[in-house]
């Protein structure tokens, strides 16, 4: 396991199938009265946001308590940085009161991967989101909720995804949600097609390991899941598409479509849903859509990830197994 | 006036010849000649070239001295072995008055480490909306001969016509930096498979080829001579080809960085790869070097661009563009052309001398080594290799991609029409 964790892309099929066995081990934790594990007792982790994401640091801040650590919060807004502090200032007057682990959320793509290897700071980084790069931890809890669904929660560890159909429907072109999965769902050995308007492709995404579509009604049969990603309403004003009405009608996942889909796939989406666009309400709130499930599964792995980076002991995993058997 | 004896160098790469300098000229070239009241420089083994000439260089003075001035930018100059340098446009204020750029020319003189020829600004404000007085600026101490507003392109096509005909009357050149700029709004850079996986705004190669497209059919309509700046794309050596092949008056400078560097860097998101235009593919940098050793494009130019240290220290969104190049280019012009066997060092001394010189109507600049001749001279070491240690930089800035990088040859004498700037590599 590396030190840092900053892309999916540098993550080894076996490094991946460990986080998510570590995240199953996790998952128990929270399915106990007391949600809480000693492991990271003493260490202190810094939850450095550069850019607005409740959900991403509620999720990191509650996997963080549950393994005990002390935790520090900075939200750029109305700090420093608007006062024309730099990335590297910020980090190092975190650093500076002793952090262990940095988890960044920065909207330049490359500002972790700055953070990690330009001898700024000397704590782990991990990349809770950046630019239009990567969101590594998204696309773990996205396998994670995978596996569960289609091979099994006991069934699934150990195992990866060889030979799952991943489709991944949207705004792929400004999406690290996208870039992450594509690595690490490829990674695990799944099949991946994103489809998406032309627009909304990057250049280049030829090289990606996966194919490429325009035509979701010809993908959606042959999916194990089916991806949402959120397409921003601002993003017709630079025309990457005529109008809301005609990307839902062409991208928009309904229950027409939904139906076309093999009866045991799932519709997966990372969140916020904007209903109506990409996702119809019916769908979003049908018993096939993971969003929620991908909430709670954010936590198990957010815990996975930081036990791992930090080193935390296998013996504290160990104790909780033992306790929660007593 | 004194005298110096260069003794035993290849003059242009060829066979080894004594030089003799007497005050501000060549008195004589030839062999054994004679070293009486002459100070010697042993040369054997060494390449003389004519003085070097830079028609793209960021001097930052006025407005940014933090950066770089005329003395520090001048003494780089000098250190890589130029004695003029064109100093472009975007100043703080911009060089659009005839007022501004006498400034420039002055403390150029003044320094007296390297000619400083300034660029006036093709626009008011750089902003591309109005023409700046032109015929004002040529009539200028400074003598004006070339227009840009380099760091941004001159996009209204009427605009760019207009300042196209209108420097006909005393034969200036407008050097347009291409880039659509709707095409790059956000850029970062080149766009591609590297900006794909990094999330990063792409700056696409059609950006850059559809500017020059235009111009050089608007240089045709009018007849008159049109100059691109730091050309980075296959396209756009397509391009520059078939207007050569057309007659039409286009001339194309590649800058040490784009012979030599790809995106592929890019992947460290290390601002110090950051530069405008981007890095381009490998299929690019091959196209560039074929094109510089054919003739297509004329001219090595630096885009010399210094940046203070905070300003790279940065994550890559942030970060300046830019690289600094005067001290670096000759080496890199050796190990991406000489080295490789595409150009001859009379090659160099046409593609980084004579050639600019000619362009920007620079008088006395890239001249002949021969007798008669002002003695501006550049002595190379083209034996030494070494690792660039930007400590040891001229420059005011460090902005360099090359550090630790090991680079072939070393400029170790330059001559400003007689007068040694630098020696053994040290500044005078």
């Amino acid at each position: 396991m590396q030190r840092h964790l900053i892309s999916a892309a540098d993550l080894s099929r076996d490094d991946a199938v460990l986080i998510l066995d570590t995240a199953e081990e996790m998952a128990r934790v929270a399915d106990r009265p007391i949600k809480k594990l000693p492991t990271l007792r003493g260490r202190t982790v810094v939850n450095l946001f550069f850019e607005d994401s409740t959900r991403t640091r509620i999720s990191f801040e509650a996997a963080e308590k549950r393994l005990s650590a002390d935790v520090i919060n900075f939200t750029a807004k109305g700090s420093s940085v608007s006062k024309g502090e730099s990335l590297k200032d910020t980090a190092q007057t975190l650093a500076a009161m002793g952090v262990d682990a940095v988890v960044i959320r920065h909207g330049a793509s490359g500002a972790p991967y700055r953070l990690a290897n330009s001898g700024w700071i000397d704590a782990t980084v991990i990349n809770a989101g950046d630019g239009t790069h990567q969101h590594p931890t998204q696309a773990l809890l996205d396998a994670f909720t995978m596996r569960r669904r289609l091979v099994g929660r006991d069934a699934g560890l150990g195992q990866d995804l060889s030979g799952r159909r991943i489709t991944v429907v949207g705004d792929v072109l400004h999406s690290r949600v996208a870039r992450s999965n594509v690595d690490l769902l490829h990674t695990l050995g799944a099949e991946v097609t994103l489809v998406a308007p032309p627009t909304l492709l990057p250049v280049g995404v030829e090289s990606w390991p996966c194919e490429v579509s325009y035509d979701l009604d010809a993908t959606l049969p042959k999916s194990d899941a089916v991806m949402m990603l959120r397409v921003q309403r601002e993003r017709m004003h630079a025309a990457f598409f005529p109008t809301e009405r005609e990307y839902s009608r062409r991208y928009g996942l309904d229950s027409d479509r939904m139906a076309r889909m093999p009866e045991h796939a799932i519709v997966m989406h990372p969140g916020p849903m904007v209903r109506g666009m990409e996702i119809t309400a019916a769908v979003a709130d049908s018993e096939r859509c993971t969003a929620v499930e991908q909430v709670a599964n954010g936590v198990s792995i957010r815990m996975a990830v930081l036990y791992l980076l930090l080193g935390g002991s296998e013996t504290a995993l160990t104790q909780a197994r033992t306790t929660e058997e007593k | 006036m004194s005298k110096i004896l260069i003794r035993g160098a290849k003059v242009l790469g060829g066979e080894p010849q004594d030089v003799l300098i007497d005050g501000e000229t060549i008195a004589e070239v030839g062999a054994d000649l004679s070293a009486e009241g002459a100070e010697v420089v042993e040369a054997a083994g060494k390449v003389l070239l004519p003085g070097l000439v830079d028609l793209h260089t960021h001097l930052r003075e006025p407005g940014r001295e933090d950066s770089e001035t005329v003395l520090t930018g001048t003494r780089a100059a000098a250190s890589g072995g130029y004695t003029a340098v064109f100093a472009m446009a975007n100043t703080f204020p911009v060089a659009d008055t005839a007022g501004v750029v006498e400034q420039v020319w002055r403390l150029g003189k003044e320094h007296g480490y390297c000619d400083v020829r300034p660029v006036g600004a093709v626009t008011v404000g750089l902003e591309g909306k109005k023409l700046a007085e032109l015929g004002a600026m040529h009539e200028s101490a400074a003598g004006v001969t070339v227009f840009s507003d380099d760091g941004k392109c001159v996009d209204d096509a009427v605009i760019m016509r207009r300042a196209l005909e209108y420097v006909k009357a005393f034969g200036g050149v407008v050097a347009q930096h291409a880039q659509e700029p709707r095409l790059t709004e956000g850029a970062q850079m080149n766009e591609g498979v590297v900006s794909a996986e990094l999330g990063l705004g792409g700056w696409p190669a059609v950006a850059e080829e559809s500017i020059i497209a235009r111009d050089v059919l608007l240089a045709d309509h009018v007849g008159s001579r049109v100059h691109i700046c730091h050309l980075s794309t296959a396209g756009s050596v397509e391009i520059v080809r078939w207007a050569k092949s057309r007659g039409i008056q286009v001339t194309a400078e590649v800058t040490p960085h784009h012979l030599l560097l790809t995106d592929e860097l890019v992947r460290t998101y290390n601002p110090v790869y950051k530069v405008n235009p981007p890095l381009r593919t490998e299929r690019d940098v091959h196209a560039l070097r074929e094109a510089l050793a054919d003739g297509t494009i004329d001219i090595v130019a630096t885009d010399h661009a210094p940046h203070p240290h905070e300003d790279k220290d940065c994550e890559w969104a942030a970060a300046a563009m830019g690289m600094v190049g005067l001290e670096t280019a000759l080496s890199v012009v050796q190990e991406t052309m000489v080295d490789t066997g595409l150009l001859d060092w009379a090659g160099v001394a046409d593609r980084m001398s004579f050639e600019p010189a000619r362009i920007g109507r620079a008088t006395g600049h890239g001249r002949p080594v021969s007798a008669g001749e002002p003695a501006n001279l550049t002595l190379v070491d083209t034996a030494y290799r070494g690792q660039v240690d930007p400590a040891g930089f001229a420059s005011r800035s460090r902005n360099t991609p090359y550090e630790g990088r090991e680079l072939p040859g070393r400029v170790t004498h330059t001559w400003l029409r007689g007068k040694a700037t630098l020696v053994d590599g040290k500044l005078t």
